[in-house]
């Protein structure tokens, strides 16, 4: 008996409709909004940025973040659901923005709860931070009464608007939204935008954009922002296809151009880039480049290789120390003062021999022990480091000073500026190899290794020689992050090699996109190079990493910037095409095959 | 002299005898099924042959070599591959990247040669790629060319299936073990890879092994069946000569006693 089922264009009719935006959610969002803005008033956010403005003098930090998380609560809250296979796309309308408008006046009522609480009961002696000026941020200055009404009034607009966003037409929306966002990044980053206005010779801009330097935006600033990258976001939004489509869509050969021309500006810019930055931002870029090297030699053995490596700081310890002894004429024991250009093969060698030293003992072993052996030799190493007993080769506590800048012929490297060109010769090499690795045979074999070890044995995959080779490259790579690192600074201390290096590499690959090259630098410019910009929210640089960890592992597990193939592992229409042409025969046959027959 | 020749092979886990003291013999060139009811040994039995679990007793030769004891990669690379009866692909690697998994043993680019793209190294990796191909288009229009580029995890059932033999083919076995190829397909696809099987011995020349459940399958393939229960081979001949014995039923049905005689 034939089936008949409709070819996947014509499903159109029967179509169900898609259930409405929930209320019951919105309640729920609400109170969590609250239980956030709760906290950001409480951990002291709101008091302590409310002098720092964002736009000057009518836009003050501290309550815009406040807000923004009402905001925020507000979109998720009015969210239309996807649209899934059978049900009509959903309807968008003015039940949107009551979603939003509730969740705003939930949110609102919890921020005014604790507006009230605090000024009934004292809750200092636990909660410091809720101080008379933050009671006074929240009321906008009226008394107790008045500021609940008000909070709750501004939050349910404010959550009307955020749920209003899913209102606007696409492209206004994807105009407005970034726009925005740029207008509160050019006050944030008031230091790096100063700078290069500055580095620009165009210091008439920094009068015009910043009511000082590393002050405010001022209006027109703000205004200017907003206008040009409004604009450049909607002509952008004009175009049919995206832009990875239309590079995809284009003949190999131009994609191949293309390709040139961008590495060719990439390379360009990044010549300016420290005569522009200064000797501030291009330390920040410097330890941010060392950074993005080590994670992507651990891209290598944990995105390719699937080694979760918890120690890998050993072999950044082992190339800074090899650097040292071989460079600097105060290594305790043995000092041939070499340059470190000539030095380099030996640290190579150095790390590779460590790389095997710590795969040999783990080669049987898989995943959770694998990763406990090895956080044991990150250990290791520092405390043989800092040990009394190797103190004549490695200095102990003292470690060892007076390593000598970068010299390669007659250049010489001293300045931040200076060392921002061979870090980033580095790091482009360590992408390339990434990228030149993975379509090669042991590429493949790390892969296989990766998805399924005893498989890939059976396939033919020496595991021996897979985990070995994948520990040694991500050891030279971090080997030559440790060198610059020793160069650069002039000493090495054990206490710089802690556990907490291992973490952070670690977390720039998870958070970056882990396997993906664009993922993992990008992973590398949020969480060393940005918290390192916004030197004046340190105090709460830990509570934004613990949030932004766990949104980015509930929301979007795969990173910012995965590779394809994550990406793809999220996608299922391809299986239900599958199930089509199975019911469908060969591809190309139109008639259904009769179920259970030949 | 056989290609595959078992003798006294014995495997214990704990105090369960999985395999007990077996003698099996493949001839170059033949399609030898081993059935048996559940629990009786037969995956076993191939994991003891490809080296993915080590035996406690009894020899297992391979044109002429003893295997024992080797890793599985080195038995791969002597000429036998495997199927997986729980599908086990590289589920996060392409089809083609899967089947180019296959040819690693056979080639022997270094990453020296991948980081500085020798001459050496890219006519090697065109020649995987080649190879993958070849070997896909083995399968018609199953495995085609758009499929290439999908993800193992992708495709369907079947195909999954498919991909596996198509991997071991790649790397060029002389002897292809295949646990229960016709698992969870529908009739019309087990009648297709039924004649697969017969295709891979005329057309590649491979001696294959067999473990089947389906016994359309191992009457329309095999040369001789060999029936295993709890470990020990209970007979082993023609399809028609084992699927008519005494024992073979009583194995798989119980004894007549318990169904009530």
């Amino acid at each position: 008996m034939a089936r008949v089922v409709d070819p996947p264009t014509a499903v159109e009719a029967g179509l169900r409709p898609t259930p409405p935006i929930g209320m019951r959610r919105a309640v729920r969002l609400g109170l969590s909004g609250g239980a956030a803005a709760v906290l950001v008033a409480a951990t002291g956010i709101v008091s302590t940025f409310q002098p720092r403005m964002v736009i000057d003098p009518i836009v003050p930090l501290g309550v815009l973040f406040l807000y923004l998380v009402v905001f925020a609560f507000g979109w998720i809250a009015a969210q239309p659901p996807p649209t899934l296979e059978g049900f009509a796309p959903p309807v968008i309308g003015l039940r949107n923005v009551m979603a939003g408008a509730l969740a705003g006046l939930l949110t609102g009522l919890c921020v005014g709860l604790l507006l009230v609480l605090m000024n009934v009961f004292n809750l200092r002696g636990v909660f410091i931070e809720l101080s008379p000026e933050l009671s006074k941020i929240l009321s906008f200055g009226f008394a107790v009464g008045v500021g609940v009404a008000l909070i709750a009034l501004v939050s349910t607009v404010v959550g009307a608007l955020g749920g209003g966003v899913h209102l606007l037409p696409r492209r206004l929306r994807r105009s407005l939204m970034p726009a925005l966002v740029w207008v509160i990044v050019f006050s944030l980053l008031t230091d790096l935008f100063g700078q290069l206005f500055t580095g620009l010779s165009l210091d008439f801009m920094v009068d015009l954009f910043y009511t000082s330097r590393g002050g405010a935006l001022t209006i027109v600033g703000a205004l200017v922002v907003f206008v040009v990258f409004f604009t450049l976001y909607w002509f952008l939004g004009g175009r049919e296809r995206g832009l990875r489509e239309t590079v995809e869509a284009m003949p190999r050969e131009r994609r191949m151009r293309l390709q040139i021309g961008l590495i060719a500006v990439v390379l360009v810019v990044l010549y300016f880039i420290p005569r522009l930055m200064g000797p501030f931002v291009s330390q920040i870029l410097v330890d941010a480049g060392i950074y993005l090297l080590m994670a992507l030699g651990l891209n290598i053995v944990v995105g390719y290789a699937g080694l979760l490596d918890l120690g890998y700081v050993a072999f950044f310890a082992v190339g800074a120390y090899a650097g040292a002894i071989l460079t600097s004429p105060q290594s305790p024991a043995f000092a041939p003062e070499m340059t470190l250009v000539a030095a380099l093969p030996f640290v190579m060698i150095a790390a590779a021999i460590a790389g095997i030293v710590v795969a040999t003992p783990v080669i049987r072993m898989r995943g959770d022990y694998l990763a406990i052996v090895t956080l044991g030799f990150g250990e290791i190493a520092r405390i043989l480091l800092n040990s009394e007993w190797l103190s004549p080769y490695f200095g102990g506590a003292q470690g060892i000073t007076n390593i000598p800048d970068l010299r390669i012929g007659p250049l010489t490297f001293s300045t931040p500026q200076d060392y921002f060109y061979p870090v980033f010769l580095f790091v482009l090499l360590a992408a390339y190899i990434t990228l030149a690795v993975q379509k090669s045979r042991w590429g493949r074999a790390w892969m296989a290794m990766r998805e399924d070890e005893s498989v890939a044995e059976a396939m033919g995959v020496n595991i021996v020689t897979a985990k070995l080779s994948a520990f040694v490259v991500g050891a030279v790579l971090a080997s030559f992050g440790g060198a610059l690192f020793g160069s650069q600074i002039g000493s090495v201390f054990p206490h710089s090699f802690d556990i907490v290096v291992s973490i952070t590499i670690l977390v720039i690959i998870i958070v970056g996109g882990m396997g993906s090259v664009p993922g993992v630098t990008v992973g590398a410019l949020v969480l060393i190079l940005l918290p390192n910009l916004l030197r004046e929210f340190s105090e709460f640089r830990f509570l934004f990493y613990g949030v932004l960890l766990i949104v980015m592992m509930l929301k979007r597990p795969e990173g910012f910037i995965p590779s394809k193939r994550r990406a793809q592992e999220l996608h299922s229409e391809e299986l239900a095409q599958d199930a089509w042409l199975e019911i469908y025969g060969e591809k190309g046959s139109t008639e259904p095959v009769p179920e259970g027959k030949a | 002299m056989p290609l595959l020749e078992i003798q006294g092979l014995s495997k214990a886990f704990g105090g369960l005898r999985a395999i007990n003291g077996l003698d099996i013999h493949v001839d170059e060139g033949e399609i030898v099924s081993v059935i048996g009811p559940n629990g009786a040994g037969k995956t076993t039995f191939f994991n003891l042959i490809t080296g993915m679990d080590g035996p406690d007793e009894g020899s297992i030769v391979f044109d002429g070599q003893n295997i024992v004891g080797l890793r599985p990669n080195q038995i791969l690379q002597l000429g036998m591959a495997r199927t997986f009866q729980n599908v086990r692909l590289f589920p996060a690697m392409t089809v083609l990247e899967n089947v180019m998994v296959g040819q690693h043993s056979r080639t022997k680019a270094g990453l020296f040669g991948a980081i500085f793209k020798t001459p050496s190294q890219r006519r090697e990796e065109a020649a995987i790629e080649e190879k993958a191909k070849e070997v896909l288009s083995f399968f018609g229009t199953r495995l085609a060319g758009y499929r290439h580029d999908q993800l193992s995890m992708m495709l369907s059932y079947a195909n999954r299936r498919r991909l596996e033999i198509a991997r071991a083919m790649a790397t060029d076995p002389r002897l292809l073990l295949l646990d229960e190829p016709t698992a969870g397909m529908n009739p019309r696809e087990t009648i297709e890879l039924t004649e697969l099987i017969g295709r891979l011995r005329t057309e590649k020349g491979y001696t294959i092994v067999i473990i089947e459940h389906d016994m359309q399958v191992v009457r329309n393939v095999s040369d001789r069946v060999v029936v295993l229960d709890h470990g020990v081979k209970l007979i082993e001949g023609t399809y028609d000569e084992v699927s008519t014995n005494e024992k073979v039923i009583e194995a798989y049905l119980g004894r007549p006693a318990e169904l009530g005689a």
